[in-house]
């Protein structure tokens, strides 16, 4: 009886409580609502068809870099893609651009999804190692809800772009079997900064379409399977050199659920997926570039996972085993201005091999009053360049590089949850470790347009090091919620580019090389302070101020730390109406490195109004919002916008939402 | 088509002498034909003799080095010479001089003893009013024998220098040449080049304990530039000239050199500097 009680194939709603109860009491994993299955949440959506990455930034730790209008790259307390462990579903996916253009969030989209998993540091380690945290992308599914037949259509528009967003979705779910598909389409034309300054080649389009299913073979055990096929082309990165014709994400998997297996191990669930994804640069239609190329890469990842709970007395389990194999390889062909020479070749990723393969155990445990939970991740990972021209290539620098090299990786965390009501105390020590990326550690002349260097990696790197501590202290009351919250990492062996003044740029135009190397350490802090006050049962204001310094050994600046932010909303819902005033701003960057291209960013102050209108016909209903965001058209940008691209101005936006029930 | 007749040829002469009995090293050793897999070249009949010349890769002859391979057939009953003494003088016909070029001898290999291999580097292609000839001074069974066959020298088909003659700043004529790397990668490859001086217009003396500096380039990119090159220096054993030369791409690369004499005078050759985007002395390849 316990166990069907448990199960999360018999009846979701309980399992979602018990989770909520067991875990979210202990991580400080944030949760982004993204899917609206029932029209109430609609509400909590500030809008509904903006892309994840306007979702994402929506979050407290994350910031979004910016190198135009689609495929911004989440950081999480500061660090990049390659200290984060960005996860669809549990599945590891890898992006095929040597210039960061494709970060893994741009292969999803959110009619895919329900909601995104953000853990800060070493509590991310559930999906793979990391050392800033995760993103985990969860998949919106039926579960074998008795919700029968259901659709919607979804469209909206953005005058800002002239984007629009046309979406459908129909799904069918039953104690037996459920099935969910979606298709979406965007396009948007060039973006306007304040002040009617068109920002050229912020163009994108594209389209996603995915479908999954699950089948009860008993009554104890299911099949499911995904797939999500996404495809962008035509888009504009105003901050780069270069724009993308293609970007295209096939995602796959293949899973098993049995609720119980041998004795108390309980929920087991296990998965086979693949990805492949295909990058192509163009530059064709830029203007005066010195020198045409073509740069395509491409990244396939073969996965599996397998994790089952166990509960005892005062412990609960979970056990994980994982593995991954990605293949990355990206190329460069140049053309020469005359053209009786040959084409310039380059592998810029000599398609590199990376197999890992780990485990990962967490305890909860209840010690009576206080909980502490206790995890580690022990991996192992292999990187080998398969390419001979590649590894010749590489060769050039380092003549007595391995092709092959194997590194043992590892996490382990504690976290700690005190209560004495109204007081909540979270604290936590962790330590975790990476191995370089395949840019870090294998890059050949990779541009960097925001320092103007050109990057290569070096194989022999150290694996980089983490120590985190992290403390929360929130204090809790029905109309009023205080938290205060730090973290610091130490960061031994941070990898970061260095000038080498001996060698020759390859790019034309740019001022110098750089080489990846391991710094002595690194010091990032975070901290921040949230305020929630329901004013009235329908009306809540909240406010957060945060504060973020980074430094290296040399007391260097690290580049991209956010300066002192802040954000201040107040929201209405009632039960057919909500109404929302936000404001987010920035004060002026006080710490930032030029010799990372950086340069001091101004303060700003933005503000956007939305509305939010719920109408019922029979059955059916049909959900509005409309809104307007940079209020003041305000020409800014922030720490995070590549070379300093203004974001947009004002923009009015309406989304029209039917649902099917 | 000539090299399947020959093959045949040979083949045929293998089989006769196979079914002989007279046994020995003085045989030649012809199990299978050593030419099979090289280009024929030329084939130079005169005396009652076919003279033929291969190379490993080349269709034919082209400025700057060119291994020669060289075995004479006696017309009589197909067979090869063995153990040859061949000599040979290229001679560049000009409108108003004659001159030689920089050679080697020609030895007999160590794998095949009817087969003499050596280089000729040829500093100028021939054209419709001048032309390259070499003369063979040979001797078999005991009497000397000489012919001279004139050949087409052309310009490498991708027109690319491998080879460069010019004055020192000590007044003497050199000739630098390229003899590696042949198939350019995208790694660090060895690079091998030999230089002679000119002593007369038929003397052309091997230059020892100079060095040539190495400056890789692709003008095409901004003048990038490649790491970990190595500055030539004289080997005695290959007696030539080897450094490294790492290329970073593919495409069109220029190696802009320095001759420096065995006290480190420069002879010819300048710094690549932001002014001045080449040097006077280079070779070039594209791959």
């Amino acid at each position: 009886m316990y166990g069907i009680f448990l199960s999360p194939i018999y009846i979701g709603a309980q399992e979602l409580v018990l989770q909520k109860d067991s875990i979210i009491t202990i991580n400080l994993d944030e949760v982004i609502l993204i899917s609206a299955r029932k029209a109430l949440d609609y509400h909590r959506q500030p809008k509904p068809l903006s892309t994840l990455d306007e979702y994402l930034e929506s979050s407290k730790k994350v910031d979004m870099v910016k190198r135009g209008a689609y495929a911004w790259e989440p950081t999480l307390n500061n660090m990049f893609s390659e200290r984060l462990s960005v996860t669809i579903d549990g599945m590891r996916i890898f992006g095929a651009c040597t210039d960061k253009m494709d970060p893994v969030t741009s292969y999803v989209d959110v009619s895919n999804l329900s909601k995104a998993h953000i853990a800060s540091g070493q509590q991310g380690a559930e999906h793979g190692t990391t050392i800033g945290g995760a993103i985990d992308l969860e998949l919106d599914r039926g579960n074998f809800k008795e919700t029968g037949l259901y659709g919607g259509l979804e469209t909206g528009f953005e005058s800002n772009n002239q984007m629009s967003v046309v979406g459908a979705e129909l799904n069918y779910s039953d104690s037996k079997f459920y099935v969910d598909t979606d298709i979406i389409y965007r396009k948007a034309e060039n973006y306007v900064a304040g002040g009617d300054e068109e920002v050229q080649f912020s163009q994108f389009e594209k389209y996603n379409v995915s479908a999954n299913g699950g089948y009860k073979i008993a009554e104890d055990r299911a099949l499911t399977s995904s797939l999500i096929f996404d495809e962008a082309r035509d888009v504009g990165y105003p901050a780069l050199t270069m724009d993308v014709s293609l970007a295209r994400a096939i995602i796959a998997s293949i899973g098993f659920e049995q609720d119980n297996l041998w004795g108390s191990l309980r929920d087991w669930k296990s998965k086979i997926y693949f990805n492949k994804v295909t990058h192509v640069m163009d530059d064709t239609k830029r203007p005066d570039v010195p020198i045409h190329m073509d740069m395509p890469g491409w990244s396939d990842t073969y996965g599996f996972y397998s994790q089952a709970l166990l509960k005892l007395k005062k412990h609960q389990f979970l056990f994980k085993a994982d593995g991954y194999y990605n293949k990355s390889l990206a190329e460069m062909t140049m053309y020469p201005n005359d053209p009786n020479e040959l084409p310039m070749f380059m592998l810029t990723w000599p398609d590199v091999r990376t197999a890992n393969g780990g485990v990962y155990v967490e305890d909860e445990l209840d010690l009576n009053g206080s909980f502490l939970k206790i995890a580690t991740r022990m991996a192992v990972q292999n990187q080998n360049v398969a390419d001979e021209f590649g590894l010749n290539s590489l060769r050039i620098f380092y003549p007595e590089m391995e092709k092959s090299k194997t590194r043992f990786l590892k996490s382990i965390s504690g976290q700690w949850h005190k209560m004495w009501m109204p007081w909540h105390l979270n604290a936590g020590l962790s330590y975790g470790d990476r191995a370089p990326s395949v840019t870090e550690g294998y890059g050949f002349y990779l541009f960097n347009s925001f320092d103007n260097h050109d990057y290569i990696g070096d194989p022999g790197l150290a694996n980089e090091k983490s120590m985190e501590a992290n403390t929360k202290i929130s204090w809790e009351k029905s109309k009023f919620k205080l938290t205060a919250e730090a973290n610091f990492f130490h960061i031994k062996d941070y990898i970061i580019g260095e000038v080498d003044p001996s060698l020759s740029v390859m790019t034309i135009g740019a001022d110098g090389v750089k080489i990846y190397k391991n710094l002595e350490y690194a010091n990032l802090f975070n901290t921040s302070l949230d305020m929630e006050y329901a004013i009235l049962p329908e009306l809540k204001w909240s406010g957060l101020i945060s504060y973020h310094l980074g430094k290296d050994n040399n007391q260097e600046n690290i580049p991209f730390i956010s300066p002192f932010a802040y954000r201040s909303s107040l929201q209405f819902n009632s039960r057919s109406f909500s109404a929302g005033l936000r404001i987010t701003g920035a004060a002026k960057q006080v710490n930032y490195n030029p010799d990372f291209g950086e340069d001091q960013t101004q303060a700003y102050t933005v503000c956007s109004l939305t509305f939010g209108k719920t109408l019922n016909f029979n059955n059916d209903s049909m959900y509005a919002k409309f809104g307007v965001e940079n209020i003041f058209d305000e020409n800014y940008s922030t720490y995070t916008d590549w070379k300093n691209i203004p974001r947009m101005g004002r923009n009015f936006f309406l989304t029209l939402s039917y649902s099917i029930n | 088509m000539k090299t399947i007749k020959s093959f045949i040829a040979t083949f045929i002469v293998a089989l006769a002498l196979t079914s002989c009995t007279s046994d020995g090293d003085d045989n030649p050793k012809m199990e299978e034909n050593p030419m099979a897999e090289f280009n024929l070249l030329a084939n130079i009949a005169a005396n009652g003799h076919t003279l033929e010349l291969y190379s490993e890769g080349k269709n034919g002859f082209t400025t700057g080095y060119n291994e020669i391979f060289v075995r004479i057939k006696d017309n009589a009953d197909e067979s090869y010479f063995i153990d040859p003494e061949i000599a040979w003088m290229p001679v560049m016909h000009m409108m108003s001089m004659n001159h030689s070029c920089p050679k080697s001898e020609l030895a007999i290999t160590e794998e095949h003893n009817t087969v003499a291999k050596g280089y000729v580097i040829f500093q100028m292609p021939g054209n419709a009013d001048e032309f390259w000839d070499i003369t063979f001074t040979y001797t078999v069974e005991g009497q000397e024998y000489t012919l001279t066959e004139t050949i087409d020298v052309t310009a490498p088909s991708d027109g690319k220098q491998k080879v460069t003659s010019f004055m020192g700043s000590d007044d003497v004529r050199y000739v630098l040449a390229m003899v590696e790397p042949t198939d350019p990668q995208v790694a660090i490859n060895d690079i091998q080049a030999m230089l002679f001086k000119m002593e007369n217009m038929m003397s052309f003396p091997r230059v020892e304990n100079y060095t040539v500096a190495l400056d890789p380039r692709m003008p095409g990119m901004g003048n990038h530039s490649s790491p970990n090159n190595l500055d030539l220096t004289y080997d005695n054993n290959a007696k030539s000239y080897n450094g490294k030369l790492s290329l970073t791409m593919t495409g069109y690369w220029k190696l802009n050199l320095k001759l420096l004499n065995a006290t480190g005078e420069v002879l010819k050759g300048e710094d690549i500097t932001d002014e001045n985007e080449a040097s006077t002395l280079y070779f070039e390849l594209e791959f």
